[in-house]
């Protein structure tokens, strides 16, 4: 019999990597899937925000690959996944994540890779009860079901809890030597990591996702009601991860870069937006998004003021360039702290 | 042969995407230098490399931008 194949889905944590381990030490060729939906949290806002000190950031998908000795494809899904993030079939979590169809639409997408390199099955680290709206006793069999994957979807980490799949009843993977957790406790996948050899894994705070975050879910909620449509561009997506966004009218708003790693990001989008930039002291670069008339950009220059190092300073001097207009100069007073509500900042 | 990939103004892991997918379109011992700006490509160029097997040759930083260049394992 050729050595069966399995695809497993690497996020980066402690799960995946155990999943993959244990399925890999029965002797599968195992390879590992990674997707990029635009909303990931791993990498982007680490390279934009570099503090002074940081420890440089690694991917973490990439470095489980090298830890588990087994290949890595990373899958740019942002365009199809946005009709999952538009219309979830099975709605949103807390704020705007649709994990339920996050999950379905990534198994399904490694169910594709899977008949397309002649692999036989799929493996993640799911856990029951891990997670409110993804991981539940009910929804674990519509992730099998709706991705199409159906019983080719072994989960490692809690397969006593569940039927045996295929690669179980074909004797491909012994069900004795996989796992039944449940719940949100980490203890155990703790002890497997121990006894694995795994001494070194990635604990993300806060998840892998921004739709998560309800600040950022906030921020596209606004964007969406603003313009008046339910859509994105990757774009937008990139840019809501970056900067101090302040509306100071319903017309449009303001990016403005919190440190020079945002400085130098929101620099590649500069040909494409109005902005500003103080001349008279140093200071940060900001993003006009939407029509700003005359009057919106004088308060939008004395509010970039407010945040350079002439904030005290009577007169600060900017530059506005508006794309296919030549650059001007405005100098104006910085807006005093009381005039800038927190209700502006999104 | 050598070939070039312009991945300015990406962030990772859009860099490794794209490389992944140019180097799937080339031959083994074929010379493949990507042009970046996120320095995240310093750390996932090279792991991607050890993990797909291919070659890391060098990394040159130019002023603001990095140059990675691979050669193509077989």
């Amino acid at each position: 019999m050729s050595q069966r194949k399995a695809v497993a889905l690497i996020s980066g944590g402690l799960d995946s990597m155990l999943a993959a381990r244990v399925v890999q030490s029965q002797g599968i060729h195992v390879e590992g899937i990674n997707f990029f939906t635009g909303f990931c949290v791993e990498g982007h806002t680490h390279a934009i925000r570099r503090q002074p000190g940081d420890k440089p950031k690694r991917n973490n998908a990439l470095w489980v690959a090298e830890q588990l000795g087994i290949k890595l494809h990373i899958i740019d899904v942002s365009t199809p996944y946005k009709q999952v993030m538009l219309n979830p079939r099975h709605g949103y979590g807390q704020h705007l994540n649709p994990c339920l169809d996050c999950k379905v639409f990534m198994v399904g997408e490694a169910r594709r890779w899977m008949e397309e390199h002649g692999f036989d099955f799929i493996i993640t680290g799911e856990v029951i009860g891990q997670r409110p709206m993804s991981q539940r006793k009910a929804t674990l069999p519509i992730v099998a079901r709706e991705s199409g994957a159906e019983d080719r979807l072994l989960r490692p980490l809690c397969a006593h809890n569940l039927l045996p799949t295929l690669p179980e009843r074909e004797g491909w993977v012994d069900r004795a030597q996989l796992h039944g957790f449940h719940g949100r406790n980490r203890k155990p996948q703790i002890a497997l990591a121990e006894q694995l050899g795994l001494t070194e894994y990635a604990q993300p705070a806060g998840g892998c996702c921004f739709l998560t975050d309800p600040n950022y879910s906030s921020k596209l909620a606004d964007l969406w009601q603003h313009r008046g449509v339910r859509d994105y561009e990757l774009d937008d997506i990139m840019l809501l991860k970056v900067g101090r966004h302040i509306r100071p009218r319903p017309h449009f708003k303001l990016i403005i870069s919190r440190e020079e790693g945002e400085n130098n990001f929101l620099e590649g989008y500069r040909k494409e937006f109005t902005h500003l930039r103080p001349l008279s002291h140093p200071g940060p670069l900001c993003l006009i998004d939407g029509s700003a008339n005359d009057a919106d950009l004088l308060l939008a220059a004395r509010i970039v003021a407010r945040f350079s190092q002439g904030r005290m300073a009577e007169q600060v001097e900017l530059e506005l360039v508006q794309p296919d207009h030549p650059p001007r100069r405005l100098s104006v007073a910085p807006l005093p702290p009381t005039e800038l509500p927190e209700s502006w900042y999104l | 042969m050598k070939h070039q990939l312009d991945a300015r103004r990406l962030l990772c892991p859009l860099p490794v995407i794209r490389t992944q997918a140019r180097v799937a379109t080339l031959q083994p011992g074929d010379l493949l230098e990507v042009i970046a700006t996120d320095p995240g490509v310093r750390h996932d160029l090279p792991a991607w490399c050890r993990v797909h097997g291919h070659q890391l040759i060098e990394i040159v930083e130019q002023e603001r931008e990095i140059h990675v260049t691979l050669e193509v394992g077989g």
